[in-house]
């Protein structure tokens, strides 16, 4: 890996680090810090925003300084995340709104299944141009 | 496409790295490339042809 492509990704895992921790605290803030304190929930809610858009300006950078191969898995992978996404958020959707669930649909769920959509093509993909 | 990156490597004596140095692009895709799995854009097949100052259809050639 070039220096660049090192860079990118640490600096990628950087924002994304910074943006769960502070997606944890406000979402876990309000119960055990500050006891519900709406100015306090703003602006964290408000920098957490802030992070994950610079988390997503850390992933463009990224997928602009790898290689045409790299960006061909990588791209591949987030289109088939992305439509797992909504194929699967969609019909977990209907799922709730026709009561074939008992519980209600929670993002939770699709984050998950986005995210394990996004590794297991990654991994093919790696493994296809291995 | 075939192609015979694999024998112009050798020729020149480099390794994949060396070469996937030269042309800015990681040693899996020159992998990739010289297993036939992954086909260059145009502009990296240009930069093959100056490093090896061939052209294009002496390194590349079509199945059909």
């Amino acid at each position: 890996m070039n220096k660049e492509v090192v860079k990118a990704t640490k600096n990628l895992a950087l924002w994304t680090i910074l943006w769960v921790a502070s997606l944890a605290l406000a979402t876990f803030g309000p119960k055990f810090l500050w006891e519900e304190n709406t100015i306090l929930s703003i602006l964290t809610i408000a920098i957490n925003s802030a992070l994950g858009a610079g988390m997503i300006w850390a992933n463009v950078k990224h997928l602009s300084v790898l290689d045409e191969l790299q960006k061909k898995i990588q791209l591949d992978a987030m289109g088939i995340a992305l439509g797992v996404g909504i194929v699967g958020g969609l019909s977990y959707s209907v799922m709730d709104i026709s009561n074939v669930i008992s519980s209600n649909a929670e993002i939770g769920f699709l984050v998950m299944l986005i995210s394990i959509s996004y590794m297991v093509a990654l991994l093919i993909g790696k493994k296809r141009y291995a | 496409m075939k192609n015979r990156l694999k024998v112009l490597r050798a020729e020149k004596d480099m390794t994949q790295a060396d070469l996937a140095d030269s042309l800015a692009v990681s040693r899996q895709t020159i992998n990739a490339i010289e297993k036939g799995k992954f086909d260059p854009s145009l502009p990296l097949a240009f930069k093959m042809s100056k490093l090896f100052e061939l052209p294009i259809e002496e390194i590349f050639q079509n199945n059909e």
